[in-house]
C-alpha cells in the first residue's frame, strides 16, 4: 500500500495505491494518523484512485480516519472509489456514516 | 453435496502477506466458471476475510497452517473453504454478528457480515482449542452467449 499526501488550507488529501487488506492497514493507520496529526486538518479526502482491492480492513481504517476528525471537528470524504471498494462500502454500511464523491 | 467438477487445495502459514496469493489463487482457480469482474471482486474480498480472520484470531501470538480448498460443483457453484487448526471461536454466533470483534481497533468486526452479502451461503465450524472451518458457495451464472 503505498499513501502519498498533499495538504492546503487545512484540507488534506491523502492518495491511495494497492491493494487495501490487513497485511497493509496497519501501516495505512499508522500514517494516516501521523499526516493528520501535523497538519491538524478540517477536512481530510482519501482518494481511492489508485486502489485496486479493499476488504473490511479498509472499513477499519477509513472508521478511524473518521473518529480523528471528529475529535478535530472536521469531516471525511471519500474520492475515486472502483466498484470493488465500493461494495465492501455498502455492504458494511459506512456509505451511510461518510459522504463518496 | 453435489458432483465435484474440479478442486485444489492450498496449504500456506499464517503470514499476513499470503493474504494476497489466496486471493489471487482463488480468483485465478475461479475464472475457467468465466465470472463477471464484480463476481470475480466478490469472491475475492470473501477469501481475503476468511483468511485474514484466520491469521488474526486463529494464530494470534503464533504462525499456524491454513488450508485454502477451491471446489467447482456441477452447476457452476463454486465451494471456498478456509480451514485452520488454530484457537477456534468460543461463540460462532457472537463472531458473526455485524460490528462485532475482538481483534481491537484495526479491525472493523465486519468481516463476516461481508462474507455474507458477497457469498449464497456461509457455514462456520468451530471447537476451541481445535480450529475453523469456514465454507463458502456461491453460484457463478453462466452468462449468455458463453461457449460451453
Amino acid at each position: 500500500m503505498e499513501v502519498s499526501a498533499s495538504s492546503r488550507d487545512r484540507s488534506l488529501t491523502l492518495q491511495l495505491r494497492g491493494e487495501l487488506d490487513h497485511h497493509g492497514a496497519r501501516g495505512l493507520i499508522r500514517r494516516a494518523e501521523r499526516e493528520i496529526e501535523t497538519t491538524l486538518p478540517n477536512r481530510l479526502t482519501l482518494d481511492f484512485g489508485g486502489v485496486s482491492f479493499m476488504d473490511s480492513s479498509g472499513i477499519a481504517v477509513v472508521m478511524r480516519c473518521r473518529q480523528r476528525m471528529r475529535e478535530l471537528g472536521g469531516t471525511v470524504t471519500l474520492r475515486r472509489v472502483a466498484p470493488q471498494p465500493r461494495r465492501v462500502f455498502d455492504a458494511s454500511g459506512v456509505t451511510k456514516l461518510i459522504a463518496i464523491e | 453435496m453435489k458432483r465435484t467438477e474440479n478442486y485444489v487445495k492450498i496449504e500456506f502459514l499464517s503470514r499476513s502477506s499470503n493474504e494476497g496469493f489466496a486471493r489471487i489463487a482463488a480468483a485465478g482457480f475461479a475464472a475457467q466458471l468465466d465470472p463477471t469482474l464484480d463476481e470475480l471482486g466478490d469472491v475475492k474480498t470473501a477469501v481475503s476475510e476468511a483468511v485474514t480472520n484466520a491469521i488474526v484470531h486463529a494464530y494470534p501470538d503464533t504462525l499456524g497452517r491454513i488450508l485454502l480448498k477451491l471446489r467447482i460443483a456441477e452447476g457452476g457453484v463454486l465451494e471456498l473453504t478456509v480451514r485452520d487448526w488454530g484457537k477456534g471461536i468460543e461463540n460462532v454466533e457472537q463472531a458473526r454478528k455485524p460490528l462485532f470483534t475482538t481483534g481491537g481497533a484495526e479491525r472493523s468486526g465486519m468481516g463476516f457480515t461481508i462474507m455474507e452479502s458477497f457469498m449464497d451461503r456461509l457455514s462456520v465450524k468451530s471447537a476451541p482449542g481445535k480450529g475453523t472451518t469456514v465454507t463458502m458457495r456461491k453460484r457463478i451464472a453462466r452468462r449468455v452467449g458463453a461457449k460451453q
